[in-house]
C-alpha cells in the first residue's frame, strides 16, 4: 500500500535513535575495537589485528563452554515448547477460570532473574530446600553441588519452570485467534482430538511458535545470571555456559582484546542460528 | 465542483488494479460503481479518497490536481462492509467524532449531531454502544459519522452486503431519498446490477480493473456499448448467443434458420452475437414473427411470483424470467419464443450494433 | 436420512431467563420429513442460526426435544447425530489438499482408500472443482473455499441430514445463480434432506419445496414458496416475502367493510363475515405489490390514487401511489408511463386483498 509520503515523522524517530546510539551502536563499536587490540592496561593497547580471533577458534576452554551451550539450548526447546503447547491447550478458554489461569500461569516470567536463580538455589538443597528435601526422602540421591548431572537437571527445571510461561502464554494467544467455526466443523466432521491438534490448531500456532522458538534460543543460549546464582558454574565447570566464560575473561581476568573478540563471535553465531531457525520455519510455509 | 479521474491507473505486482480510468463525476450526483468481486471497484475509490497513490494518471477536484494530496486534507467520508464505530464511544460520541476533530462548538455539534441521527433514524439510541446494537443500526450509526461531516465526497463500499436482504431494501430506499437533496459527490460500490437500478444515477461497469461503461443508469442499461457490458448489468444475465446472417435468414449456432424481419432484415451479412433480456423470452408466440426455438428445461426456479427458468440445447444455454408459477421436470421439452423487436445485436467483435426500440416513450 | 422433529423446543442464552424476550426460540414445534429441502427464512437475530445448531447438537436446547426419526437425541453430540453442517464462512484445513479436505469425514469414519477415492472424485465433479484436487486448500477463492467446505458436508453418505447455514453468503452474485443450481441437482441426485438458512427470500423459494419463515423466535408459517407468496399467514411473511413486500395498512371497521382514513374498502363478504365474530382492534390489509392492478377508467371499484414515484428496475417498474395519506407500491411492467402527479385508478381484486386481525390472515372457512 503506498500511503502518500509524509517524512516529519521520521524526527519523532531521532530521540530513539540517539538513545540506541548510545546505549547499544557505541560500545558495540567498542567491543570490535577492542577485538583487534591486546589490551595491559588503560593506555597499553596495541593493535594485534586478527590473532584473537584465531585464538579464541582454538581455545579449549571457549569449544567445550559451546558445547555445553548447544546441549543446553537444544534441551531448553526440546522441553519448553512442547510443554508450553501442552499448558496452554489446558488453559480454560474464557471466563474467571481463564484470567486465574493466565495469572497463575504468568508469575514465574515476572520474577527477577536473580531472585529466580536463589529461589532455586535454596529450593533444591537437600537440607532445607522443599525440593531438594522431598527427593532425598524419596530416596534418589539429589545433591546439585556435587553431582554433574543433578546439577545439569536442577539447571534446566529450573529455566522449564522460569520459561515455559513465555511459550504458554504466545500459544494461548494463539489458540485463542481460531474461530470457533473450525471447532464445531471439526466435531461434524468427527476428528479425533489429535487430528484437530494437527490439522486445526498446529497450522494456525505457526507464526506465534516462530517468536517462541526464536525468544527461546536466543535467551537460554545467552542465559547467564540464573545459572550462575545457582551453580556459579560449578561443580566444576559442568554448568558453566558461554556468557559466564565470557564474563570471566573479560571482568574476571580483564582480558579484554580476547572477551572482545569472542564477543562478536557469541554474536554472530546467534544471528547465523537464528536466521537459520527463522528461515526453516517461514520456507516450511512456503513450500506448500 | 466535480471529481475528475484522468487516465488514472493503478498496478502493484504487475496486476492492474485500476486501469485508464477516465471519468466525470459531478456535485450533487449518484455514481454506482458496478462490478463483480475484485473489479476494482475499492481501489477505484480508494485512489478517490487520497488512500493509495496511483501509479499514472491524475485525480482533479474542481480543476486542481488533488493527487499528491493526503487524505486528512481532502473532505471525505468512507462507510465499509463490516460497520466500523469506535466501540468504547456511545453512538452520540461516534457521530460527534468528526466534528469534534473540526473543533465545531458543543451546541453546533449537538444540534447536528441530532439531525443527522434523526435523518438515519437511530435518535432513540444515541445513548447506547455500538456493540449494543444490530447490524442495520450499527451501519446506520456509521453513515451518520460519515454524513455528518458534510463531506464533499461519500465513497460507499458494498455497505449493505453483511445485512440481511429485507434491511438492505429499505436502506437503499433511505439513501435514494438523503442524497437527493445534497450536494455532495456520492459514489456506491456494489456486485449487484439490481442495486445499481434502484438507487439511480449514474452507472460506472467495471471489469478487471477497466472501465468498460459510464452514464445515466438507463442509458447503461439499455444500451449496452459490448456484450460484456450487457451481461454485467442483469440479474439474471443477459442470454447471449451467437447468430450468422446471411442474406435471406439468420441462423443461430449453425442449428435453426429464421426469416429475416423487421430489423433484423438490415443486418449486413455476418457473424454477429444476438442478445435477449430473460424477461422477454415468452411461451406463447405474441407476434407471428417471433423466433422459436425447441429447448429442453434444465431446472425451474420458483420464487414467489415469478419463475426462472433454465433451458438449453445441444448448441447453448438460455434463462427465462416468467411472470406467474411454471412448474417443469427437468428434461421437458419447451418451445420459447423471442420476439425480434426486442432483440440487441452485438458485432462480431462483441460491440453493439443495435438496440431493441422502445415501445412507449416513458417518462425517463 | 432422516426425520427431524422438534418437540416444544425452547431455547435462552441466558441461565435465567425471565421473560419470552430472553428466549432466541420461543415454544417451537416442528417437523422435517424425510428427504425433503427446506429452507428457513427469517431476519438476522431471529433464531435460525440457533436452530440449526440445536438440530446439529452444537447447542444443547434449554427445553424441550430433539427427535430423529422418533428417538430423543437431544444428549447425543454431533458427531453421533450424524449430521453434516455447512458454516458462512468457508472452513477448510488449510494445510491439506483440497483431495485430503473432501476425504477427511471419511477417514474419520473409517471407509476404505478405495471408497473415499471414488467418493471424493463423485463430489468434486458435482461441484465443478475436480481439477483443483491437488492444489493446496489455502490457495483457493473464497467461493471454490466454499464449495470444498459445501464438499465435506455433502461427501458422506450416511448422513442424516445437511444443513447449510447461509453459505452463499460470500459467493460472488454472478456465481450464486450456478451454485443454487448446483444444490438443487444435488438434492435431487441424492434425495437427503437438506435444511438451508437464509435471510434471503430468492434462494429460499428457489432451493426449497417448503419454507419456514421465522420471526422472533417462533415459525409463522411453512409452506410453498407459492403458499408463502400468495396466501402469507402472518403479516411478518407478508412484508417479508417479495420485492418489495405486501403493503400493510392499519385500518379500523366500517360500514360494508374496513377504511383507513377517509377511504373505504369493500371486503368480501365472508371475510365481514368472520371479521364481525371477532373483538380485536388490530386490523390491517394487506395486498401485494403485484396484485394491484391499474386500470385505464374510474369505475365504482376502483380508487383514485396519486403517482408520488416511479423507480424503473429495468425489466419492471415500483410506482409509488398515494391513497389517501397512505403510501402503497405497485409493481407495473416497463412499459408504464404515468408520470409524477399524475394520477392513477388503483383496483384491488377481492382474491388478493388479504384481511389481517391480530397480525394472522383470515381465511375462509372450507
Amino acid at each position: 500500500m503506498d500511503k502518500i509520503p509524509d517524512n516529519r515523522a521520521w524526527w519523532l524517530v531521532l530521540p530513539v535513535f540517539l538513545l540506541v546510539a548510545f546505549s547499544a551502536l557505541i560500545p558495540l563499536m567498542t567491543v570490535v575495537n577492542y577485538s583487534v587490540q591486546d589490551i595491559f592496561g588503560p593506555g597499553q593497547a596495541y593493535y594485534v589485528g586478527t590473532e584473537w580471533f584465531k585464538e579464541v577458534l582454538t581455545d579449549q576452554r571457549l569449544q567445550d563452554s559451546l558445547i555445553r551451550q548447544f546441549a543446553f539450548s537444544g534441551a531448553v526447546l526440546l522441553i519448553q515448547i512442547p510443554l508450553g503447547i501442552g499448558v496452554a491447550l489446558m488453559m480454560p478458554k474464557s471466563g474467571i477460570k481463564g484470567s486465574l489461569c493466565l495469572i497463575l500461569v504468568a508469575i514465574p516470567l515476572l520474577i527477577p532473574w536473580n531472585v529466580v536463580g536463589t529461589i532455586w538455589q535454596i529450593f533444591a538443597r537437600g537440607d532445607i530446600g522443599l525440593f531438594g528435601w522431598a527427593v532425598n526422602q524419596a530416596g534418589i540421591d539429589y545433591n546439585y553441588t556435587g553431582d554433574t548431572v543433578d546439577a545439569w537437571l536442577t539447571v534446566l527445571l529450573m529455566d522449564v519452570w522460569h520459561w515455559t510461561p513465555l511459550v504458554a502464554l504466545l500459544c494461548y494467544s494463539g489458540l485463542r485467534a481460531i474461530p470457533e467455526a473450525f471447532y464445531q466443523a471439526a466435531e461434524i466432521d468427527r476428528a479425533s482430538k489429535w487430528a484437530v491438534f494437527r490439522y486445526i490448531q498446529l497450522p494456525r500456532l505457526k507464526s506465534v511458535l516462530i517468536i517462541a522458538v526464536l525468544l527461546r534460543f536466543m535467551d537460554s543460549f545467552m542465559i547467564y545470571i540464573e545459572p550462575f546464582v545457582l551453580t556459579g558454574g560449578g561443580p566444576g565447570s559442568s554448568t558453566t555456559f558461554l556468557s559466564q566464560t565470557l564474563t570471566t575473561m573479560a571482568i574476571g581476568q580483564f582480558d579484554l582484546g580476547r572477551a572482545a573478540a569472542f564477543s562478536l563471535i557469541y554474536f554472530l553465531i546467534v544471528l547465523l542460528i537464528s536466521w537459520l531457525f527463522f528461515t526453516a520455519i517461514t520456507h516450511a510455509d512456503k513450500e506448500k | 465542483m466535480s471529481l475528475t479521474l484522468e487516465n488514472l491507473s493503478r498496478t502493484v505486482d504487475g496486476v492492474d488494479y485500476v486501469r485508464d480510468a477516465n471519468l466525470t463525476f459531478e456535485a450533487g450526483s449518484f455514481n454506482v460503481l458496478l462490478g463483480r468481486t475484485l473489479a476494482g471497484k475499492t481501489s477505484m475509490m480508494r485512489l478517490m479518497a487520497g488512500l493509495d497513490k496511483p501509479t499514472k494518471g491524475r485525480v482533479l477536484y474542481k480543476g486542481e490536481d488533488v493527487t499528491g494530496q493526503s487524505v486528512q486534507r481532502r473532505n471525505i467520508s468512507m462507510i465499509y462492509q463490516q460497520f466500523i464505530n469506535y466501540p468504547t464511544l456511545t453512538v452520540y460520541e461516534n457521530i460527534a467524532s468528526p466534528l469534534r476533530l473540526a473543533k465545531m462548538s458543543g451546541s453546533e455539534i449537538d444540534r447536528r449531531v441530532k439531525e443527522t441521527a434523526s435523518m438515519l433514524r437511530i435518535e432513540p439510541l444515541l445513548k447506547r454502544y455500538p456493540l449494543e446494537l444490530s447490524g442495520g443500526q450499527q451501519q446506520r450509526t456509521a453513515m451518520a459519522r460519515a454524513l455528518v461531516k458534510d463531506a464533499t465526497l461519500v465513497l460507499f463500499d458494498e455497505p449493505l452486503v453483511n445485512l440481511d436482504y429485507k434491511l438492505r431494501e429499505e436502506l437503499r430506499a433511505e439513501l435514494r431519498d438523503l442524497f437527493r437533496e445534497r450536494q455532495c459527490i456520492a459514489v456506491y460500490a456494489t456486485t449487484e446490477a439490481n442495486e445499481a437500478l434502484a438507487l439511480g444515477g449514474t452507472t460506472t461497469l467495471l471489469h478487471e480493473g477497466g472501465v468498460v461503461q459510464s452514464g445515466p443508469v438507463m442509458d447503461v442499461y439499455r444500451s449496452p456499448v459490448n456484450t460484456l457490458a450487457a451481461q454485467l448489468f442483469s440479474e439474471p444475465p443477459m442470454n447471449i448467443i451467437r447468430g450468422r446472417v446471411s442474406d435471406t435468414e439468420v441462423t443461430f449456432d449453425e442449428y435453426s434458420h429464421h426469416a429475416l424481419t423487421q430489423e433484423l432484415a438490415r443486418l449486413a451479412p455476418g457473424d454477429y452475437w444476438f442478445g435477449i433480456r430473460p424477461s422477454h423470452i415468452a411461451l406463447v408466440p405474441a407476434n407471428d414473427d417471433d423466433l422459436e426455438m425447441s429447448m429442453e428445461v434444465a431446472l425451474s426456479e420458483i420464487s414467489g411470483s415469478e419463475t426462472f427458468m433454465h433451458v438449453e440445447n445441444s448448441h447453448f444455454e438460455m434463462v427465462l424470467q416468467l411472470m406467474g408459477v411454471h412448474q417443469y421436470h427437468t428434461g421437458a421439452p419447451l418451445k420459447v419464443y423471442l420476439p425480434v423487436n426486442k432483440l440487441f445485436v452485438f458485432d462480431s467483435n462483441e460491440q453493439l450494433v443495435h438496440t431493441p426500440t422502445r415501445v412507449s416513450g416513458g417518462a425517463n | 436420512m432422516a426425520e427431524i422433529q422438534l418437540k416444544s423446543l425452547a431455547h435462552s442464552y441466558s441461565a435465567n431467563p425471565s421473560g419470552p424476550g430472553d428466549y432466541a426460540i420461543r415454544q417451537l414445534d416442528h417437523v422435517w420429513h424425510k428427504g425433503g429441502a427446506y429452507a428457513l427464512l427469517g431476519p438476522s437475530g431471529c433464531g435460525k442460526s440457533t436452530m440449526l445448531n440445536i438440530i446439529s447438537g452444537l447447542v444443547q436446547p434449554s427445553e424441550g426435544e430433539v427427535l430423529f426419526d422418533g428417538k430423543r437425541v437431544n444428549e447425543l453430540s454431533p458427531r453421533d447425530r450424524n449430521i453434516a453442517q455447512v458454516f458462512q464462512f468457508p472452513v477448510v484445513y488449510d494445510s491439506m489438499t483440497v483431495f485430503e479436505n473432501l476425504a477427511f469425514p471419511l477417514k474419520n469414519n473409517k471407509v476404505p482408500a478405495a471408497k473415499i477415492k471414488t467418493r471424493v472424485q463423485e463430489i468434486a465433479e458435482v461441484l465443478e472443482i475436480e481439477d483443483k484436487l491437488h492444489k493446496k486448500a489455502k490457495n483457493l477463492t473464497a467461493d471454490e473455499k466454499q464449495k470444498v467446505s459445501m464438499g465435506r458436508g455433502l461427501v458422506r453418505e450416511d448422513v442424516s441430514a445437511i444443513l447449510f447455514d447461509e453459505p452463499l453468503t460470500v459467493i460472488d452474485p454472478q456465481l450464486k445463480w450456478k451454485l443454487r443450481r448446483k444444490l438443487k441437482q444435488i438434492h435431487e441426485q441424492f434425495d437427503i434432506t437438506m435444511v438451508y438458512v437464509t435471510h434471503d427470500q430468492l434462494e429460499a423459494s428457489t432451493f426449497a419445496d417448503r419454507i419456514a419463515v421465522m420471526f422472533d423466535g417462533q415459525v409463522v408459517q411453512f409452506g410453498t414458496p407459492t403458499e408463502l407468496f400468495e396466501a402469507p399467514n402472518h403479516t411478518f411473511v407478508g412484508y417479508f416475502i417479495g420485492s418489495p413486500g405486501m403493503n400493510i395498512l392499519e385500518v379500523e371497521r366500517c360500514q360494508g367493510g374496513v377504511r383507513f382514513d377517509s377511504t373505504e374498502l369493500r371486503l368480501e363478504p365472508w371475510q365481514s363475515e368472520i371479521l364481525g365474530g371477532m373483538k380485536s382492534d388490530n386490523l390491517k390489509v394487506g395486498i401485494r405489490p403485484e396484485f394491484i392492478e391499474i386500470s385505464p377508467v374510474m369505475s365504482d371499484d376502483t380508487y383514485a390514487a396519486e403517482v408520488r414515484d416511479v423507480e424503473d428496475l429495468g425489466t419492471y417498474k415500483i410506482v409509488t401511489v398515494k391513497l389517501g395519506e397512505q403510501q402503497m407500491k405497485v409493481r407495473q411492467s416497463e412499459e408504464f408511463d404515468a408520470g409524477i402527479g399524475s394520477q392513477v385508478n388503483l383496483l384491488f381484486p377481492g382474491q388478493w386483498l388479504m384481511l389481517y386481525v391480530d397480525e394472522f390472515l383470515v381465511q375462509e372457512q372450507q
